[in-house]
């Protein structure tokens, strides 16, 4: 008797104002599988697992096309209560349990046994009492399936991550009629044998004939538990394999491959010129960008890329080391001690910053160009001020003749000097974070996603601004995004963070297995 | 486009208030009142509320909002200007205090209480960030309250501020005797046709202006102001956000002190005890019609609503009392009615970009 598939997903396609995110994925989920789902930053895992659950971006943006089954029956999900209804569960990545609650209050929130009273009988079921005692036994139920000894009676607060984990996890396996259960990204926050013991239990809930999607980018975990592997990049559904057919270093090729063109760019190794840019020990504490003990050499005149997943912590070492976030470690600019935690500092050593948030950070929005050109020159070191004992004016003129010649120079597209930030495209606004560093005659430029939220003309645009600086002025650039094809473009050398550390330090030309690896937390073997 | 963003700069409210300013000016020749007088005591009141209102700007700009609390620069400048009329007194015969002299002392001597006062006040501002507004009322409020204790056991001697009998200052002490009352307001004043034009008081106004513009030009100023206008900009800059906070509230504390002294010197009397209670809501009224928000300000905004407001303020009460004889306190209610609707307003427009 053949099985029927559970879940059957057809040509779904789904386009953003224009954008295709999602291109024709076509997804086949049997009982009992354990079906692993790989890719980047980007690659459509999300969006993918928003439609299955109805959720009201999708709808709102113009919905999507293809179809979705369950059981074999064509079905629209509308909303993420219709999708709990067909029994389609979700742990997610950020914990969605009321701290103050037990567990077992947790993993029946909203589901409540209940328990018939005087007053309810009277005055409906609203007045109905939990039955606390059923509600214990079902938790208890739900958590000797993941076969952990939580304390059901514990309150959520104070439990470590791993608990709050399976917590969430029982939560979905003591809905009746689960069929589907979809893992995103469950270990990013657990410890290793935390991670394990998850693994196992995904086993086990696939071993009672609920289908499981896993969503991560750990390759090896992958590995462990699937049957079978789709890879997604770009919004494009590469391959869907057997396990036994692949391996992690197909897999890696697979998640990271692009067509390259690496013509362009020869850039010049530097090895042999001197270390500019000394980082040891470095720790940040960025939320969700933290880095553990990082330590990375810039060499003056290169491009140094540093590049990883999000979340991972390659955002929070310049940031770090610009004294925007605590950070602790040793960071040395051309061999002299670098104060951490005090931007002026890192100002008077001579690093400038293009901050990945830049109209939050970056830019003074409601101020002219020719002011945010000048902002960071005046206020890190004073120029751009005449000064007589305490008083001080700001002297207009340089101001204007410095905004006037880097805007003929980078081609920022305007109205005039004056003009308010606000107003620029985003291509332009970067453009204007440029000539405000490059003002402050850095000896380092520290980059952060130098492309994020600019249009694709004006991507290369930037990129190419960034490449002369370096090639005619042999300014050392230290280049930071989630764009690894970009990486490549401009870099000379390519620092992969994982998990807050330098995971390996790759040239522009390595094959992409070994981005793929790095970016998966695994250790290149020799032979990769 | 053109049009709808001139529209939008001079938003709904402005354009109201203004119309609302106009028609009252119609109103006030159709009636056939005293234009002159009306003309010459809408500039004195324009004056002697200027650096007042100028007071909201720093602290605005720094980013702490409309400063709801200058009743402590207030009570500074009040103390200055009990201090030195103490001192005139208690050197009588020795030394001869001009007015001129007397005022500068004044305000020499309510500076380092305004400094002091300032950087407190703005150390809590830095520990209470998002709810600046509601501490500052308070803070103003409670400084009020302390400060009535204050006037009863300062050991004040002075016959002109001491109650004959018992102990404490009086409510209202008269500037008259020292040659202070409208000091400012005579120097140079001329006349036109029956306007007198109060030419020393709009000149001091205006020479503040102008050291608060060219204040916002030096280093400090622009540090000032991207502080306020986005702090982690601010701060990736090397500025200390929350040290220009505290240079903010300074300044507008010293010129809320100051402005009392220029005020009083027009009224001709020094008002303690409750006085100064309401004065910080006129001058936050003023400048958020001038069409300031509570995280943007500029000197034109000072000016355009100094000129609306206290125009409205002084044109309006016998306006409405021509209206309705019978219930003379119509001008007040409806003044108050614009001073706190227009913060009203201001405030829910806060959040909005």
């Amino acid at each position: 008797m053949a099985v029927e598939p559970v879940l059957r997903m057809k040509g779904i396609s789904k386009s953003y104002y224009g954008t295709k995110v999602l291109d024709n994925i076509n997804l086949t989920l049997m009982p009992g599988e354990v079906h692993g789902i790989v890719g980047e930053n980007g690659a459509g895992k999300s969006t993918l697992m928003n439609i299955l659950f109805g959720m009201s971006v999708i709808h709102s943006t113009g919905g999507f096309e293809g179809s979705i089954e369950i059981d074999g029956q064509p079905v629209e999900i509308r909303s993420p209560l219709q999708a709990m209804s067909l029994g389609i569960g979700m742990v997610h990545q950020e914990f969605m349990l009321l701290p103050s609650y037990s567990v077992a209050e947790n993993i029946k929130l909203n589901r409540e046994v209940l328990r018939p009273t005087l007053a309810s009988r009277i005055f409906g079921p609203r007045l109905q009492s939990l039955d606390y005692s059923r509600m214990y036994a079902d938790a208890r139920k739900a958590l000797q399936r993941l076969n952990i000894g939580i304390d059901e009676y514990a309150t959520i607060a104070g439990l470590p991550v791993g608990y709050m984990q399976f917590t969430e996890i029982a939560r979905e396996l003591d809905k009746e009629h689960l069929r589907i259960l979809v893992f995103d990204e469950p270990t990013a926050v657990l410890a290793e044998s935390e991670a394990e013991h998850l693994l196992r239990a995904i086993k086990e809930i696939a071993a009672s004939g609920i289908a499981v999607l896993f969503i991560t980018h750990r390759l090896s975990e992958i590995m462990e538990v699937c049957d079978n592997i789709t890879v997604l990049r770009d919004g494009r559904q590469v391959v869907t394999k057997a396990r036994k057919d692949t391996n992690v270093i197909e897999l890696a090729e697979l998640m990271v491959g692009r067509s390259m063109d690496f013509r362009a760019h020869k850039r010049k190794e530097s090895h042999n010129s001197r270390p500019i840019l000394e980082i040891r020990g470095l720790s940040v504490d960025m939320p969700g960008e933290r880095v553990r003990r990082v330590d990375l050499t810039v060499y003056e005149g290169e491009i140094l890329g540093i590049g990883g997943l999000a979340g991972q912590g390659k955002i929070g070492i310049a940031n770090g080391i610009m004294g925007l976030y605590p950070a602790a470690g040793e960071v040395r600019v051309a061999g002299t001690l670098l104060e951490l935690n005090n931007p002026k500092a890192a100002i008077a050593a001579g690093l400038a910053f293009m901050s990945e948030d830049r109209r939050g950070v970056g830019l003074l929005l409601d101020s002219s160009i020719e002011l945010n050109i000048a902002s960071g020159a005046m206020f890190g070191t004073g120029r751009f001020v005449k000064t007589w004992g305490p008083f001080s004016q700001v002297d207009q003129e340089a101001v204007r003749a410095n905004a006037e010649k880097y805007i003929s120079e980078l081609d920022i597209r305007c109205t005039g000097p004056q003009q308010a930030v606000r107003q620029l495209s985003g291509g332009n606004q970067q453009k204007v974070c440029i000539a405000r560093a490059l003002t402050m005659n850095p000896k380092i430029l520290l980059v952060s996603e130098p492309t994020r939220g600019i249009d694709v003309g004006a991507k290369q645009l930037v990129l190419d601004t960034l490449r002369r600086l370096n090639d005619e002025l042999g300014m050392t650039i230290v280049v930071t995004s989630s764009e690894l094809a970009e990486l490549r473009s401009i870099c000379t050398r390519i620092a992969i963070v994982t998990d807050g550390r330098v995971a390996g330090i790759l040239r522009p030309d390595d094959p992409d297995a070994k981005f793929g690896l790095l970016m998966a937390g695994q250790p290149i073997s020799k032979g990769a | 486009m053109k049009a709808k963003g001139i529209l939008k700069d001079m938003d709904l409210a402005r354009l109201i208030i203004a119309a609302f300013f106009v028609l009252l000016c119609v109103a006030a020749i159709a009636l056939k009142l005293n234009a002159a007088e009306l003309i010459t005591s809408s500039l004195t009141r324009m004056g002697m509320w200027g650096v007042l209102v100028l007071a909201m700007l720093p602290a605005i700009l720094a980013g702490t909002g409309p400063n709801f609390g200058v009743s402590l620069g207030i009570v500074c400048g009040l103390l200055g200007g009990l201090l030195a009329l103490e001192l005139a007194y208690r050197l009588e015969g020795a030394v001869y205090f001009s007015p001129w002299a007397l005022f500068l002392t004044a305000m020499i001597f309510s500076l380092p209480f305004a400094l002091l006062m300032g950087i407190g006040y703005g150390w809590i501002l830095n520990r209470v960030k998002g709810s600046e507004m509601m501490i500052a009322t308070y803070v103003g409020f409670s400084i009020v309250s302390i400060m009535k204790l204050a006037w009863v056991f300062l050991p004040f001697k002075s016959p002109e501020m001491a109650w004959p009998i018992g102990r404490g200052v009086r409510v209202q002490i008269a500037l008259e005797n020292r040659g202070l009352a409208q000091l400012l307001n005579n120097f140079l004043a001329f006349r036109i046709g029956a306007v007198t034009i109060p030419t020393g008081l709009l000149l001091t106004v205006a020479l503040a202006l102008f050291l608060m513009w060219l204040f916002l030009r030096s280093r400090t100023g622009m540090a000032l102001a991207a502080a306020g206008s986005n702090p982690r900009f601010a701060e990736a800059c090397g500025i200390n956000v929350d040290r220009q906070r505290i240079v903010g509230t300074v300044l507008s504390t010293v010129l809320g002190a100051w402005g009392i002294l220029i005020y009083s010197q027009s009224y001709g009397f020094l008002q303690l005890y409750e006085g100064p209670m309401f004065m910080p809501f006129v001058a936050v009224a003023a400048i958020l019609i001038g069409g300031a928000s509570v995280k943007k300000a500029t000197i034109a905004h000072v000016v355009i609503g100094t000129v609306l407001f206290l125009g409205i303020q002084v044109v309006a009460v016998p306006v409405a009392n021509a209206f309705t004889a019978e219930w003379s306190s119509m001008g007040e209610i409806s003044r108050k009615i614009i001073q706190n609707g227009v913060i009203l307003y201001a405030l829910t427009q806060a959040g909005g970009e």
